[in-house]
């Protein structure tokens, strides 16, 4: 008797470890961290986005002919903060798409602005540009940062629910269907914009 | 059998290690100041490593100071930010670790900010750091006066003022004493396990002779034995469930408060000195010369 019960011990523990072994926790568990990464990602993209008024302000002091790129970035930042893709959305690759493709229209816009900005001693000499500029470096570095670990964290969500066995409580219990990764639309969009000594 | 058992483990290791992300190299963390590039005398390195010191006793902040021959091909900030979580520089709470990289042969040179200090080493001040202090020295060629006087910017903008200074102490003493107590959790499932598995057990066979002698069971009338059995299972799967979340819970919370100072060698000075698992998101700046 005291054998049966012993039995039944151990088949309880099987069990329950092979439900938390098929995903009951591990697939939430990576989701909610992939979700956590995306809202480090969007939190720096916010970060550039609300650094480019100052840009524009610091701007306002040089040539008019400059006013088509300052015009450009500012349309270019009312776009991409117009799509917001929330922690549910993660798996819709074509909004994942949309979204980079303006985030990058942007980066490349402001590449182009602090370009063009070279021409120009008294912003160059301005000691606001310069710490806006650094500012603006540190945070082309962190949307980087916070991209790749978004893209590993979604990397290891998506081997979760499609290797075995977590798969099975993955598509049984969770219903869990595979994120999107974010990948730079045009080559190299994810790079900081580089200043281009030759144009003025 | 043994060898069989032992190519079985290794197998299963094998298939349960993550895939190696593509990464650096990174040299090992053997104290405050990691000289790779050998730029420092070690007089002054044992002054710049005292320094750094009485930066950690007085604010539990972590600055390392490291040069590299070579940074393998990536960009300074690439390499920085994965070189300090690495080394996992900070408190893994605080996250309140620093590094001033210096690259000689790619003469590039950056101060890469742990999340927590991000607040207080901002972008631009790591910038003005590196222009106003580093890179000047560096066009001279004077790459030990460089490091000296932005070590020393940097860690004038890390000290917190007594008052601040004697709170993060104290805090950081309890967690401590917190960690050495105790392992509550782990106590908890321990008596989870013991009064739900362990004793039923025992008393299952106890249970039975009396069942059959008095008709009630331990813990009040019970029908069918059989019947029953499969809701026992069922609520002990859930019972064992939450004992094991709470010991994972208890783990996860020793392991992460306990390799935090690395023992306390990190205070004494004498022993090794190690990172907390504090990390890095880019934050900092980068400069060239």
């Amino acid at each position: 008797m005291n054998l049966r019960n012993f039995g039944r011990g151990v088949v309880i523990a099987a069990v329950s470890l092979t439900l938390a072994a098929c995903g009951i926790n591990s697939v939430p568990a990576a989701e909610e961290d992939a979700k956590a990464k995306w809202a480090d990602v969007e939190a720096q993209f916010q970060r550039r986005a609300n650094l480019i008024p100052n840009l524009v302000e610091v701007a306002q002091g040089a040539a008019a002919s400059e006013r088509a790129i300052l015009t450009e970035v500012t349309d270019a930042r009312a776009r991409a903060t117009g799509i917001n893709i929330s922690g549910d959305d993660l798996n819709d690759t074509a909004k994942m798409q949309e979204f980079a493709a303006a985030q990058s229209q942007l980066g490349q816009g402001l590449g182009r602005l602090l370009a063009s900005f070279e021409a120009y001693p008294q912003i160059q000499s301005n000691q606001n540009f310069l710490a806006l500029q650094s500012q603006l470096e540190g945070t082309e570095n962190r949307i980087a940062v916070a991209l790749r670990d978004y893209n590993e964290s979604v990397r290891k969500y998506n081997t979760t629910i499609r290797t075995f066995p977590d798969t099975i409580g993955a598509n049984i219990i969770h219903g869990a269907e595979p994120m999107a990764p974010y990948t730079a639309v045009t080559e190299g969009a994810e790079v900081a914009p580089t200043i281009d000594m030759t144009s003025n | 059998m043994n060898p069989l058992l032992a190519a079985l483990m290794a197998l299963l290791a094998a298939l349960l290690a993550a895939p190696a992300m593509a990464q650096p190299e990174f040299p090992a963390l053997t104290g405050r100041v990691v000289d790779n590039a050998d730029l420092l005398s070690p007089q002054l390195e044992a002054e710049i490593n005292a320094k750094l010191e009485a930066l950690e006793a007085q604010t539990q902040r972590q600055l390392v100071i490291a040069t590299v021959p070579d940074l393998q091909g990536y960009d300074i900030a690439d390499y920085g930010y994965q070189l300090g979580r690495a080394w996992g520089l900070g408190d893994a709470e605080r996250n309140d670790g620093a590094l001033l990289l210096v690259a000689p042969n790619e003469r590039k040179v950056r101060i890469e900010v742990g999340y927590g200090l991000e607040g207080y080493l901002t972008d631009a001040y790591s910038a003005l750091i590196i222009q106003n202090f580093i890179i000047p020295r560096f066009r001279d060629d004077d790459y030990p006066g460089g490091i000296v006087a932005g070590t020393d910017a940097i860690i004038a903008q890390l000290q917190l003022t007594p008052e601040e200074a004697a709170q993060i102490t104290a805090e950081a003493k309890q967690s401590r004493e917190s960690d050495g107590g105790f392992p509550v959790g782990a106590l908890i499932w321990l008596g989870f396990m013991f009064f739900f598995f362990v004793l039923p057990i025992i008393r299952g066979s106890r249970r039975k002779r009396r069942y059959r002698s008095k008709g009630t069971g331990p813990w009040g009338k019970r029908g069918g034995d059989d019947d029953d059995g499969f809701g026992d299972a069922v609520s002990n799967i859930i019972l064992w469930e939450i004992g094991s979340a709470i010991a994972r819970g208890a783990m996860s919370g020793g392991s992460g408060g306990g390799s935090s100072w690395g023992g306390g060698g990190g205070f004494g000075g004498g022993g090794g000195f190690s990172g907390g698992g504090g990390s890095f998101g880019g934050g900092g700046a980068s400069g060239g010369w």
